[in-house]
């Protein structure tokens, strides 16, 4: 097969599968089968990407002008095959797990629910391989619209003011980035991604820098719920739990992350942002955000706010490495794209079977629950663990080159800050992990059992998976070296 | 050669079928709506190949009526500019009047032969505008379109005679202010044609006359553009106007007077020459700028549907002044792309408002509720589409011309205009998802409205087709803009 198509076939799979998800409305098997093999096709084209992105290839294909001069760009360079595969792969298990979700929890309207999916998955691997900022900016917009009807969903009071909030938010930042990106393009003529930036030559103020770069993040900051623009993502938590695990845990907010990754090493370069000390403000940001939203996660007594004030610190955990401007930070905050990912699904796929088969939301009403599902407290645990940076989870290996990372750059303020919420995080965990284990639960847990295949063995896997890639961090699609590789190509000052 | 003749056979087919057509449907009604489709298709099909006929050969077609050279005889030019907006506004009479069947015979049975050649006479004014050489026989076509559309929304509900005299009195106003300003041209220039009269300005710009003559010129085509503050007239007639008129007269009337200062600032005057007048591009700036954040916070403030979309109108008539008032290429380009795209926008947004009229009897933004979408799916996904294009996501065509106008802003340093663009998104944002909330979610759903007791009630293929197609032309459009600018460029004067 033709490799210059396959990234735009993998963007194009899900996008094809939503008419005859449509049209399967009233055959629900049927409709979940067009699901299921389109995500299962979606991650074997992206699985194809990957030898040549760990050589370091790029794949790029141009399609038509989107604007004179500006194409439609297709490219798959290896940080966009490593979010693609993760976001693609994690998708199959999610698929899985909704049906048993959405079907446990009796939910209405789900062909616009598998629908909107699908889309939602065409456009964060549209993200992925954005080659440009315009392309880039097609594909951000979709997420959000595409995100829109699942944040609705339940159509509830809670969840119409969670989809204005976050409406408001994330429509907001898409007019700062294309602001950002029409300054980036009069002044420097090009908006393409490229290892190094596009700035380079461009003698610009100080101040007028700062601008841009502020746009920017006002742009995509918002999907990385770095604070003070994080709240839509608590409010967004009136989702269904596996919009909550999928979109945001790992496609909606990483594709935040990702895009700070863009800016930062693809549009700016690592050496402007030094030179104008821009990364400072970054990792001000990153720095208090990962504080403050861990002692936010305390006050929660809903699981899933406390799960999602979690994402808040952990997606700035990647900011801040990346912040740092070093080559082991920049290598330690994609890794935590990886590792954040599968231990964040994680949990959330165990919070939505808890609310499915028990019928419990808040953390309070967990007593005693580890007896009657003890696969799903089991993955819950492991979860926990790893996100608290603890061996030999996956979490762990990500938190350690973060940390060799603030102290190659110098920073140690850093430093401490991994190793306080390190705390915080077991601080706000465990208290679960306890509840469930050692308090004994209530009569009304008396007649229940696991919940269903459907959610088990999904959760299973990602909680599995965060161990294998904390024990074998290379197994399978070797995410250590690409992470690696494109960290050291955005500091060798260049690359292809 | 034919291509030459094709400026005058447009507006000739129009006063063909504005007399043939009363006079064939004077006995049989039925025949006056088909008759004037077929007519704006006509026109279209000769807007087509005159259009193909000038990219191909990339010549300016002047066409001097009885032989008569300019400045004795008046001429029609065609040119980029003239082929573009001719190409636009017939195309969407065509698709309005397609669709105008139901909404005529619900609306005015009886008086359907007239419409329609009325409506007939405003688009050979229209095009009469568009396609002259003469800044007084534009005058001309200025008023026989003008004095149509007094008419056209006359026709509506109890209240449209009085919206109409309204804009009767303000309109002729304005008419009568550009009149004194070619007269003033005219003392000074010595011509009334405008290429002889873009050789001589240059010279002139010292002179007060000029200076005076531009701003009452605009001020008198600013009133027909609705260009703040001059839009008062319109909110009332589009609201009262029936739901054909609007749908004919929003998305291309102000659209024409758009035209016209484009015309009279770029090629007339030249965007060299105002360099050394007062700043007269910024002030007309500001003004659209004000317009645009006014336009849409009165529509968020609307609880009638149509008149939402009026003050929408009004905002987005800002926009491409804006971008005239840029005087750069990426202004321009965006600027006429919206003309493109808004004139899609809001046909499409008003014929699903005469489609909801026609089936649920009212277009009362808080009453509506999930049954609408139920009982008019196509209706509402036409309605969806065009929302979020106005909003401007990608790929719709909304935002690109958003992104060309940002773009300008940024090459001019113009912060301030940079901003006004990006918050009236939001804006947008607010009033017409505010809609869909209320269409697609059981938010507002009464007590005893059983959903599944509900059946599709959708309106017929001919009120169907033209708002589906009007919805995937802009999709079509947001892909293919490129080429769209690309000659937009090509055609920026200077």
């Amino acid at each position: 097969m033709d490799l210059q198509l396959v990234p735009l076939l993998a963007i194009l799979t899900s996008l094809a599968a939503v008419p005859f998800i449509l049209l399967s409305d009233k055959k629900p098997n049927l409709r979940e089968s067009w699901t299921i093999i389109a995500a299962v096709v979606k991650f074997l084209l992206v699985l194809t990407l990957i030898p040549g992105a760990l050589e370091g290839k790029t794949v790029a294909l141009e399609l038509f002008e989107l604007a004179p001069g500006l194409p439609l760009l297709i490219k798959a360079d290896p940080l966009g095959v490593y979010f693609a595969t993760i976001a693609s792969g994690l998708w199959i298990f999610t698929s899985f797990y909704s049906i048993g979700y959405v079907r446990g929890a009796g939910e209405h309207k789900q062909t616009r629910y598998f629908a909107s999916f699908a889309i939602c998955l065409s456009s964060t691997i549209g993200i992925a391989f954005s080659g440009n900022l315009l392309t880039f900016i097609v594909f951000y917009e979709m997420l959000t619209l595409a995100t829109y009807p699942l944040v609705i969903h339940k159509e509830t009071p809670k969840a119409i003011a969670a989809s204005r909030k976050y409406l408001t938010y994330t429509l907001t930042a898409g007019l700062l980035l294309i602001a950002a990106t029409a300054m980036t393009y009069i002044y420097t003529g090009s908006i393409e991604f490229v290892p190094g930036g596009v700035f380079g030559d461009t003698q610009l103020s100080p101040l007028l820098m700062a601008v841009i770069f502020i746009l920017f993040l006002g742009g995509v900051g918002v999907k990385a719920g770095i604070m003070p623009i994080h709240s839509w993502l608590p409010a967004a938590m009136a989702a269904p739990t596996p919009v909550s695990a999928l979109l945001h845990a790992v496609a909606v907010v990483k594709s935040g992350v990702f895009a700070v990754i863009r800016i930062v090493g693809y549009v700016f370069g690592t050496d402007v942002l030094a030179a104008y000390g821009l990364n400072e403000i970054l990792i001000v940001l990153a720095g208090t955000t990962i504080i403050v939203a861990s002692l936010m996660a305390f006050a929660q007594d809903n699981l899933k706010r406390r799960l999602a004030y979690s994402t808040v610190g952990h997606l700035s955990y990647i900011v801040l490495g990346v912040a740092l401007l070093t080559p082991l930070g920049m290598q330690g905050g994609i890794m935590h794209i990886a590792a954040h990912a599968t231990m964040k699904i994680t949990l959330f796929f165990c919070a939505g079977a808890i609310y499915v088969n028990l019928h419990k939301e808040n953390i309070s009403q967990l007593n005693g629950i580890a007896k009657v599902m003890p696969w799903t407290m089991a993955a819950f645990t492991i979860g926990s663990l790893g996100l608290a940076g603890i061996p030999p989870v996956n979490g762990f290996l990500s938190k350690w080159f973060l940390a060799m990372g603030s102290l190659q750059g110098d920073v140690t303020i850093a430093l401490i800050i991994l190793v306080v919420s390190g705390l915080l995080n077991v601080g706000y965990f465990f208290p679960i992990i306890q509840r469930a284990y050692f308090r004994k639960g209530g009569e009304e847990l008396d007649h229940h059992g696991e919940a269903s295949p459907f959610m088990v063995v999904p959760i299973m896997v990602t909680a599995s998976l965060s161990v294998i890639f904390g024990i074998f961090p290379n197994l399978f699609f070797g995410f250590f070296d690409l992470a690696a590789s494109i960290a050291q190509t955005l500091f060798t000052g260049g690359g292809l | 050669m034919i291509e030459t003749h094709l400026p005058v056979a447009i507006v000739f087919t129009y006063l063909l079928f504005a007399v043939i057509g009363t006079a064939v449907s004077f006995r049989n009604k039925d025949w006056a709506q088909p008759l004037a489709v077929l007519g704006a298709g006509v026109a279209t099909l000769f807007s087509i190949i005159a259009f193909i006929s000038f990219l191909n050969e990339g010549e300016i077609v002047r066409y001097w009526f009885g032989n008569w050279q300019p400045p004795v005889g008046i001429e029609f030019v065609y040119d980029g500019l003239s082929g573009f907006i001719s190409l636009v506004i017939n195309f969407v009479a065509f698709i309005v009047l397609w669709h105008s069947g139901a909404n005529a015979k619900a609306e005015f049975k009886s008086k359907r032969h007239v419409y329609y050649s009325v409506a007939m006479l405003l688009m050979l004014g229209f095009n009469g505008m568009v396609m002259t050489g003469d800044l007084f026989n534009l005058y001309v076509f200025l008023e026989i379109s003008s004095l149509a559309s007094y008419a056209l929304i006359a026709i509506g509900n109890k209240n449209a005679p009085f919206a109409a005299f309204r804009y009767l009195i303000i309109g002729t106003v304005g008419g009568t202010l550009y009149l004194l300003g070619v007269g003033f041209l005219y003392t000074i220039t010595g011509t009334l044609n405008m290429i002889d009269m873009e050789a001589m300005l240059p010279m002139l710009m010292d002179n007060n006359v000029a200076i005076a003559a531009l701003v009452l010129i605009l001020g008198g085509i600013g009133v027909k553009a609705a260009l703040f503050p001059l839009h008062g007239w319109l909110p009332d007639a589009y609201t009262n106007a029936s739901s054909t008129s609007s749908a004919l007269i929003a998305p291309i009337g102000t659209k024409v007077a758009a035209y016209v200062l484009f015309r009279v600032v770029l090629y007339v005057y030249g965007a060299d020459t105002f360099e050394s007048m007062i700043p007269i591009d910024y002030i007309i700036g500001l003004l659209a700028s004000v317009g645009i954040i006014y336009g849409s916070v009165m529509a968020i403030g609307q609880k009638e549907l149509k008149k939402m979309l009026a003050y929408s109108s009004v905002s987005q008539i800002g926009y491409i002044i804006m971008g005239l008032s840029l005087m750069n290429p990426f202004g321009f380009a965006g600027a006429l792309l919206h003309v493109l795209n808004h004139a899609f926008m809001k046909a499409c947004l008003f014929l699903v408002s005469g489609n909801l009229r026609l089936k649920l009897g009212h277009t009362r933004v808080f009453d509506f509720d999930s049954s609408v979408a139920k009982k008019q799916p196509w209706t509402m996904f036409g309605f969806t589409v065009a929302a979020i294009s106005m909003v401007g996501l990608p790929p719709l065509a909304g935002f690109f011309s958003k992104w060309y106008l940002a773009i300008g802003t940024v090459q001019n340093s113009n912060w301030l205009f940079l901003a006004v663009i990006l918050v009236s998104s939001l804006l947008n944002a607010v009033y017409f998802f505010r809609i869909l909330e209320k269409v697609y979610t059981n938010k507002d759903n009464p007590a005893d409205l059983d959903l599944d007791a509900v059946e599709q009630d959708e309106v017929g293929f001919n009120g169907k087709a033209p708002v589906m197609i009007l919805a995937i032309g802009l999709l079509v459009i947001g892909l293919t803009n490129a080429a769209i600018v690309g000659f937009l460029f090509n055609i920026f004067p200077g």
